[in-house]
């Protein structure tokens, strides 16, 4: 009986640890990721996307940036997102909401590829 | 396939001794600018320098028209700050030329972003052409964001599908392809099958004696794909034209000349009139080649072309701006 009794009491003192511990952490997570990933920047120069390959977060915003003296865009190939014409220096943002892996390309130049993964 | 096709390097521009078995070319690199006279299907290259050595009546034909591309209008750094001045020293070239063409064909890349502007200011420019025609294809540029909706409205009146079309000039049957539409992620340019049926059938029932000239923005043959200088569908294309004694495929893209010929078949590319563009991989992307302003303009130039009835063969002259 006193083991039971033991043992309910420790349930109770796990229980109310979590129950102090996990907003304190959801806190925490949530401040981490607000500090280091709810952004990302991919470079348009010399005719490529760069990163080609870039890995964030659910909820992270990418912001493309045009260093070339050419206009290029940024198209989804699943027609998820599609920028207008960028000039030099022009920037495009998207907010990617969901998991998966993004693939995108130059509609004018389509040699150039990128993919935005999203986890 | 067939294979061993008999090539012929006509003139080394460079005098770097191109001369690669199964796929010689004449370059004409930035500043180079030449005259190439093409007769019985053997091109022949001549220097713009010595152009006064010309001689006029050997050149004259039956039907001659210029060339001009890539005027990127809008374009407004530093490797050419003037587009519109120097689109309008292209047509005042045009314009003094010994043999006056009776049309101008634009090769695409009216535009640099495909503003209403833009177009309005190259209309405008090429209503000072003595030459009242102009036969247009859209490049990449004049597609943006609408997939060409716009440039068919302004220069796509009685063209099919995309913007494709063909016309016949004193026997000449001459075809203007849209290569620029739709393009898939890691392409090249596309023609789609849609056009290549429409080409299949435009060009059937056409003698093989019928001289055919091809034109598009992106170049028909692959100039040099990591730089997606080529298009991905156009061995379908060139398929169709293998009855013809004499095939001429003209087009911009890649700002600089460079000829081929293959077979029956004479690629040509032309210079832009805005900035010129690097060596296929002499640089690490294709962006604008930025030259000394005093420079500028012998990298940029028009084509002027001549048919002559007879030899069933088109002369092909560069020339350039300065």
């Amino acid at each position: 009986m006193d083991r039971i009794l033991n043992r309910i009491g420790l349930a109770a003192l796990v229980i109310t640890a979590f129950a102090l511990l996990t907003p304190v952490d959801r806190h925490a997570n949530a401040a981490g990721q607000g500090q280091t990933a709810t952004s990302a920047a991919v470079k348009i120069d010399n005719f490529s996307f760069g990163p080609a390959a870039v890995t964030v977060p659910v909820g992270t915003t990418v912001t493309w940036t045009n260093q070339d003296d050419i206009p290029h865009t940024v198209v989804s190939t699943d027609n998820v997102f599609k920028s207008k014409a960028l000039d030099t220096d022009d920037k495009f943002s998207f907010v990617f909401t969901k998991p998966g892996t993004y693939s995108y390309f130059c509609s004018i130049h389509p040699k150039m590829t990128g993919q935005i993964i999203v986890q | 396939m067939p294979q061993s096709k008999k090539d012929e390097l006509v003139h080394d521009h460079n005098h770097d001794g191109v001369d690669r078995r199964g796929f010689l070319k004449c370059m004409a690199w930035a500043g180079t600018g030449a005259l190439c006279v093409m007769q019985g299907g053997v091109l022949k290259s001549y220097s713009m320098s010595r152009a006064n050595e010309w001689n006029a009546a050997k050149m004259a034909g039956e039907l001659s028209f210029a060339q001009i591309s890539d005027s990127h209008m809008g374009f407004n750094k530093p490797a050419n700050p003037d587009v519109a001045g120097t689109l309008k020293a292209a047509v005042e070239k045009i314009n003094a030329l010994s043999i006056q063409p009776e049309f101008l064909l634009h090769t695409g890349d009216i535009s640099h972003l495909a503003k209403p502007e833009e177009f309005d200011t190259v209309d405008q420019i090429l209503k000072g052409a003595v030459a009242k025609d102009v036969f247009f294809v859209p490049g990449e540029h004049d597609v943006i964001g609408d997939e060409g909706q716009q440039y068919r409205d302004r220069y796509g009146k009685g063209t099919k599908g995309e913007g494709w079309y063909s016309f016949d000039k004193k026997g000449v049957h001459f075809v203007g392809l849209v290569n620029v539409v739709n393009l898939k992620a890691g392409g090249l340019g596309n023609l789609g099958s849609e056009q290549l049926e429409w080409l299949e059938d435009d060009v059937k029932q056409l003698k093989s004696s019928t001289p055919i000239v091809v034109f598009a923005h992106i170049p028909l043959w692959s100039v040099y794909p990591e730089w997606g200088w080529g298009t991905d569908d156009s061995a379908q294309a060139l398929s169709y034209l293998k009855k013809f004694g004499s095939v001429s495929v003209l087009n911009g893209h890649i700002h600089q000349i460079m000829q081929k010929v293959e077979g029956n078949v004479t690629f040509h590319t032309a210079m832009s009139t805005a900035f010129p563009q690097p060596q296929p991989g002499k640089a690490d992307s294709p962006g604008p080649m930025k030259v000394p302003a005093e420079q500028l303009r012998s990298v940029l130039g028009i084509t002027d072309v001549n048919f002559v009835r007879g030899q069933q063969a088109l002369a092909i002259v560069d020339s350039q701006l300065a």
